[in-house]
């Protein structure tokens, strides 16, 4: 091989990154417009894990709950366990869907996370009610046990009492039958 | 705040590791965020309780994962990045070294009476 | 109607864009006079063209045209007229047409001052210019269009994000893009170049002038970006290694090498490979940076329309801009001759030590900034890469960097030795250790090493001003004598590295900074880095498209009152956005910063800062900036420029 053959190949090397990078990217876009790949999606480190412990307040007229009472409820049929909040605008947007979903056997429990009781009940009033128990979490510290950082999140809790599934975001329609399914 | 300044540093030092996971690209300790102001909390509390700064690490990796840790952690997956200072120094040494060219033939240096010469030169021009 | 004209108007500049790239380059092969002569008129024709359409869009805004999609997702009647016309650039589409319109001032200025290049090398750098305008103004036409019609035409506009809507940021995008699209220029000289087979010294003397106004513009552009994230975000930092942050500052770093590169080309003959590598590899970064934050990969504060669709077609564009000129680099390259020879210790062994430098911190930034999304896809891990990662591993780059930079310029170039430099810099590296002692004793260690490596960098900068003029050793009348013959490149070269040095002392002092996050009710008193503040009252007040809450705080040192400071909390009803107004008070040594945050039950979140030496930091990338204009105005370096200018300098 004589030189300038030899600097040719050195010099293909910005190439090779540049076209390694392209490749990569080409990837994540490809990935992102058939939904396979979401970069802003922060995940959770809790799924598969076992639910963390809490004991949480009602909000009258419903009794509060613990994760034990979770967790004796899901031994029968798993939980669907929903974090929201009066003031959150995509959870009066996912209220529908989780009518639906409570219309369809699935057995909802709700946790308001940092609100006050009576703004709880006046968002149930005007959204329905879809809960078959609701507990305050009125510090915020079961929200971080669950590593949430936003409102609504949504978990599954299976029979041995772990996180079988999470959406980080409100239920929509299209989810409900995947959800349903996941139920039995 | 804590009223002891050492542990109030390291609460600062901790939390300007950690990602407001609300933000973008704000550590808990800048952020106006409430969940920033909630782990903020939690962070001074485990101080008090006694906490390693290894330990309030690890308990928000648990429930956050690495992406709460603004400077990642040395792994496997991070190995890349880490040394990419080293690898990129390397590199350009590498290049720098390849890329030179040997003079055909140095020229002696100067001797102390041209160099004399030279200032001289230079201090009339 | 307007709308209508600028879309043709557009059309019309993508149309003379690929006839002047195919012109221009089919022309310089063929060595063709009639046809390399006609790519300067195309070039000036692309840019009226450009320069029409920029302004249909500007006048359909003033006129709240809204049946223009773009106008009315962007714009709204209560706008003020400033920035209704700023807010045509203020977006996706219209960002675009700017940077469009920029690439089109480059060709038409290759144009107009080109005339004494041989006419092949200007025939291909107007070719290569036009191709990539061309592929840019199609990417606008096809998929960005700010002149898209709706109809019916919606009453109003749906109103600008006010965080844009700030002096500042009206002109910080044209800044900007003058420095991004500007590196096109050398980027365009090296592949001609390339083509052409031959680099010479005339080369360097022309490239240099290009990439100095484009870094002087770029300088300023992050400064002003830095300033108004400062001011505006309300968070109290000034750079926060946000991806968009990063995109500026990556070619930043590579031009301010391929400045410092194309001095030894022109002077030496040398590194000539590298500083084609350069000038491609920087282009490519402002095209990367720019387009890359807008796929929706990388998440930002600073916020643009993000689609993965438009994504596929930019990055379509990159591979052919890009990877087009990388492999006609590796191809030609190779055949480049090389010229002057040079010892390791010399002049132009200390900027291939500075390329290195700058080169190793853009990887870690670019490294820093793609990893996340790169680690998800290859690896399935969600990780951060944030400010801890990144003050960890560019500090230890940039402190060489900043000990190189005062000496280099001392060396003598082909062969040196580092005795004598230190000899002439002696008393630069004296004042450095005892700033950084004196600060030592009150300071933590690494802001008293960054003040001493200030005060190196604003000293040593000058060390070679002073040995040229014999400044203290001859007489006053022969130094100043000495001053006038310096060539005005070496003192603009001195002023913009102190002008490094002043950003350096701002970024040490901003280290020092005292800051509280507090929950306030009327009356309560605060204690932050030596100043007593007192929450007075906080009111509303009516903005004309806002209303504010504004508090107002007393500030006093030792009981003598310093200011009464209305940090203020705008809430923008019609696009349900609330904006912090930062209240500043800064007398250059330290800025007094407050911000109103959310009020609940009587209580206020307030933030408090003392930020000593804020204001250099900026100040800095200003001084730096002059320094690069300065240089500019250095007759050796106009060779390339219309013979007037020659004629008005006596020889």
């Amino acid at each position: 091989m004589d030189a300038i053959a030899r600097r040719r190949l050195l010099l293909l090397a910005p190439l090779g990154v540049v076209a390694a990078g392209g490749a990569a990217f080409w990837a994540m876009l490809d990935r992102m417009q058939s939904g396979r790949f979401d970069p802003h999606d922060i995940g959770n480190p809790m799924l598969g894990k076992p639910m963390p412990s809490f004991n949480l307040p009602a909000v009258a007229p419903s009794q509060g709950f613990s994760s034990q009472d979770v967790r004796a409820a899901a031994a029968r049929k798993p939980v669907l366990l929903n974090f929201f909040a009066s003031w959150c605008v995509p959870c009066a947007a996912e209220a529908e869907s989780l009518a639906a979903l409570a219309g369809q056997g699935v057995q909802l429990w709700g946790i308001a996370y940092k609100d006050k009781p009576e703004k709880t009940r006046a968002f149930l009033d005007q959204y329905g009610n879809p809960y078959a128990r609701i507990a305050a979490d009125s510090t915020g510290s079961t929200f971080i046990d669950f590593g949430l950082y936003g409102v609504p999140e949504n978990f599954i809790i299976d029979a041995t009492g772990h996180i079988a599934w999470h959406l980080a975001g409100p239920v929509s329609e299209p989810m409900i039958p995947k959800i349903v399914s996941l139920q039995s | 705040m804590l009223a002891n300044p050492i542990q109030e540093t390291r609460a600062e030092q901790l939390g300007s590791q950690l990602r407001c996971l609300v933000c973008q690209n704000e550590s808990i300790e800048d952020s106006n965020a409430d969940l920033a102001k909630d782990l903020r909390a939690i962070v001074r509390q485990r101080i008090q309780a006694g906490d390693t700064d290894n330990q309030i690490m690890a308990w928000m990796v648990a429930r956050y994962g690495n992406f709460v840790r603004l400077r990642p952690p040395l792994t496997a997956a991070t190995f890349l990045l880490w040394f990419t200072p080293a690898l990129a120094l390397l590199a350009g040494a590498g290049a720098a070294f390849l890329g030179r060219r040997r003079p055909v033939a140095l020229v002696p240096p100067l001797t102390p009476a041209e160099q004399a010469r030279l200032t001289e030169l230079s201090r009339t021009a | 109607m307007i709308p209508e004209l600028g879309h043709f108007a557009l059309a019309m500049a993508c149309a003379l864009a690929f006839a002047q790239a195919v012109i221009g380059l089919w022309g310089g092969h063929r060595r063709d006079m009639r046809l390399m002569s006609a790519a300067p008129g195309l070039a000036v024709g692309q840019l009226v063209a450009l320069g029409a359409a920029a302004l249909c869009l500007v006048l359909a805004a003033a006129n709240d045209d809204f049946s223009v999609v773009n106008i009315a997702e962007n714009s709204a009647i209560a706008k003020p007229l400033l920035y209704k016309i700023s807010g045509t650039w203020g977006n996706h589409e219209g960002s675009i047409l700017l940077w469009g319109l920029i690439l089109g001032i480059c060709g038409g200025l290759v144009a107009g001052f080109g005339r004494n290049l041989p006419s092949s090398l200007r025939a291909r750098v107007l070719g290569v210019l036009g191709g990539t305008s061309a592929g840019f103004l199609l990417f606008c036409l096809l998929t960005s269009n700010p002149f898209l019609r709706a109809f019916p035409a919606p009453p109003d506009g749906q109103g600008m994000n006010p965080l844009l809507q700030d002096p500042g940021l009206a002109f910080h995008p044209p800044v900007l893009y003058m420095g991004y699209v500007g590196f096109a220029v050398p980027f365009a000289f090296a592949v001609a170049a390339l083509l052409e087979g031959r680099i010479d010294a005339a080369w360097g003397r022309w490239v240099r002038p290009w990439a100095l106004v484009s870094w002087c513009f770029l300088t300023c552009g992050i400064a002003m970006g830095s300033w108004w994230a400062y001011y505006e975000l309300g968070w109290g930092g000034y750079w926060f290694w946000d991806p968009v942050e990063n995109a500026s500052l990556m070619p930043w770093l590579t031009g301010t090498a391929l400045v410092h590169s194309a001095i030894v080309v022109e002077k030496r003959e040398s590194l000539k490979i590298w500083t084609v590598l350069l000038a491609i590899g920087t282009f490519s970064l402002s095209l990367s940076g720019t387009f890359l934050v807008r796929s929706g990969i990388l998440n930002s504060v600073h916020a643009f329309a993000q689609d993965p669709a438009r994504g596929v077609f930019i990055l379509g564009l990159l591979g052919l801009v890009i990877g087009g000129s990388l492999l006609l680099f590796a191809l030609r390259a190779p055949l480049l001759k090389s010229g002057g020879v040079f010892a390791p210790v010399s002049r132009e062994g200390g900027l291939v030590l500075n390329n290195i430098l700058l080169c190793s911190i853009c990887s870690v930034v670019i490294v820093g900034t793609m990893y996340p999304p790169f680690a998800d896809l290859l690896a399935g891990q969600k990780i951060s890469v944030g400010a801890p990662f990144f003050n960890a591993t560019v500090l230890p780059l940039a402190i060489p960097l900043f000990v190189a930079m005062a000496m280099g310029p001392l060396l003598p170039w082909k062969r040196g030795r580092l005795g004598p430099v230190l000899a002439h810099a002696w008393w630069a590296a004296l004042a450095a250790c005892i700033v950084a002692g004196v600060c030592s004793i009150g300071m933590r260690v690494l802001p008293a090493l960054a003040f001493g490596a200030a005060a190196w960098i604003i000293l040593g900068s000058f060390a070679e001003v002073v040995e040229r003029t014999l400044l203290f050793r001859a007489p006053v009348a022969n130094s100043v004598r000495r001053a006038r013959g310096l060539p005005v490149a070496v003192l603009g070269a001195a002023i913009a590295h102190a002008g490094m040095g002043v950003t350096v002392a701002g970024i040490a002092g901003m280290s020092l900074s005292s800051n509280r996050i507090v929950e306030a009710h009327a009356g309560d008193r605060f204690s932050v880095g030596g100043y007593e503040w007192t929450l007075l009252s906080i009111d509303s007040e009516k903005g004309p498209n806002y209303d504010a809450r504004v508090a107002a705080i007393e500030v006093t040192q030792h009981g003598a009152p310093v200011a009464i400071m209305r940090p203020s909390r705008r809430d923008f009803a019609s696009q349900k956005q609330t904006t912090s107004d930062v209240a500043i008070r800064t007398n250059l040594m330290r800025d007094l910063y407050a911000v109103l945050g959310e009020e609940r039950d009587g209580s206020a979140v307030l933030r408090l800062h003392v930020n000593p030496l804020a204001p250099w930091i900026w100040l800095g990338g200003v001084i730096m900036a002059a320094g690069g204009a300065l240089s500019l105005a250095d007759r050796r370096l106009r060779v390339g420029a219309p013979s007037r200018i020659r004629n008005a300098v006596p020889a």
